[in-house]
């Protein structure tokens, strides 16, 4: 690794760091990075918090009949994803509404305040998104099994299917049932991270002036096609999660 | 190798320029952090969430949903005392109506009762005075053959004496007579 660093650096006037940007740092002092540091992590963390208290507490703070601005974006996102654990989970999945809101929020905002120029995005870093989707997979599994007991593995077997086809399919189901933690935190972490890495390639091009306007324009493409992954990657999140809990509250196909 | 002591002191994951060695977010070094970062923002944001916001939300859109049903329902009255209001708006209109015509013929009958006297009235008094006028034109006319008669016996009388004749009064009187009738 340290010889693709220094061979970068090896071309002079056309340098990529595209993935410095995801170097954690302290927010004081450069000591090393135990896990209470107070980071740049911390830091966006903490903003994200602070704009999610703003919108859903100071904004919803007047109870009016006609919202203000602030207070119907709040609604605007309560209702949205209520309709969707309503719609997705059934009745009874409304009890863990606000977990799933917890989720969403924290993935949307974190996802939309890493939009912002010299921000840091928490959610592109593996380790982040690992947590939120094993923490989803073991909560779910948990769930399943205290419901059900021993009748959530029948999620595995397929009773409609011809017998000796159901072996096979509890073997892909059980792994197909393994890989969802995985491709749920790779999926959110690459999108934001890979888009995230793109911009910082073109704005390396950018400054070579013969092709600097093409890189520019590929710079805002690039920041709108994001602008939409923010918002999709917290809505796939949200729902996939919505619909891993819907597998733990019916196991039953 | 000599970037290894700068290497330790700046982080496993970073050189010493500062730039990142591989991806930063396989650093097993910074993952604790942002773990333990993200549960704390997860807890706070969860707790900001149940315990304040979303009661709050909903009891906001409930109540709101409650006010439009009720608005709707009061909506919904008064759209139906409008069309009450409409319908008798209209009978008292049609009413008016039939009555303004009773009123309307009462008043012609009346009137042409009037007329019919004040009528009848008027050609009695007119025939009392055609009566009256014929009346006088008859005396008048009596009057002028009497008088013609007089001037005539007088003139015969007259005449005769002025011929030379003598003739008697009774006998001119019947010849005016005879003359007067014919």
């Amino acid at each position: 690794m340290t010889h693709v660093a220094t061979d970068a650096k090896s071309e002079g006037g056309l340098v990529f760091h595209p993935l410095d940007q995801f170097i954690v740092k302290p927010l004081f002092g450069d000591g090393p990075i135990s896990w209470y540091t107070p980071t740049n992590v911390t830091l966006w963390m903490g903003i994200a918090v602070l704009v999610i208290a703003l919108i859903f507490v100071v904004g919803s703070r007047g109870r009016a009949i006609v919202p203000s601005r602030l207070q119907s974006i709040g609604e605007l996102i309560y209702g949205f994803i209520y309709k969707m654990v309503e719609d997705v989970t059934g009745k009874d999945g409304i009890k863990y509404f606000p977990y799933i809101m917890t989720l969403f929020v924290f993935i949307l905002f974190a996802n939309y305040l890493a939009l912002l120029p010299m921000s840091y995005s928490p959610t592109s870093m593996i380790a982040v998104t690992a947590i939120l989707g094993f923490g989803v997979f073991i909560c779910v599994t948990i769930l399943g099994f205290v419901l059900h007991g021993s009748k959530f593995l029948g999620l595995f077997w397929m009773s409609d299917a011809p017998a000796i086809l159901r072996p096979i399919i509890a073997v892909i189901e059980v792994i197909s049932y393994f890989v969802r933690p995985v491709s749920h935190s790779i999926r959110l972490a690459g999108n934001v991270m890979a888009g995230h890495a793109v911009i910082k390639v073109f704005a390396g091009f950018a400054a070579l002036t013969l092709v600097s306007p093409v890189a520019i324009a590929g710079i805002v493409a690039i920041y709108g096609l994001e602008v939409l992954v923010a918002g999709i990657q917290a809505y796939v999140f949200t729902i996939l999660t919505c619909v891993y809990l819907k597998d733990a509250l019916h196991p039953a196909h | 190798m000599a970037t290894q002591t700068t290497e330790t002191a700046a982080g496993a994951c970073v050189d010493a320029g500062g730039s990142a060695l591989g991806m930063p977010q396989l650093c097993a070094d910074w993952m604790g952090n942002q773990v333990a970062w993200l549960v704390v923002s997860l807890i706070v944001i969860y707790l900001l969430l149940s315990r304040v916001a979303l009661p709050r939300i909903g009891a906001v859109l409930a109540e709101r949903s409650g006010t439009i049903t009720n608005d709707i329902a009061a909506a919904e009255e008064l759209k139906q005392k409008a069309v009450e209001a409409e319908a008798a708006y209209e009978k008292a209109l049609a009413d008016a109506r039939v009555q303004a015509a009773a009123i309307v013929a009462d008043a012609k009958a009346e009137i042409q009762a009037d007329l019919d006297v004040e009528l009848a009235k008027a050609d009695a008094q007119i025939a009392a005075k055609v009566s009256e006028s014929e009346k006088a034109i008859a005396e008048i006319r009596d009057g002028a053959v009497k008088s013609v008669t007089d001037v005539a016996k007088d003139t015969a009388k007259e005449l005769v004496k002025a011929v030379g004749g003598n003739a008697d009064a009774k006998t001119i009187n019947a010849a005016i007579a005879a003359r007067m009738k014919g």
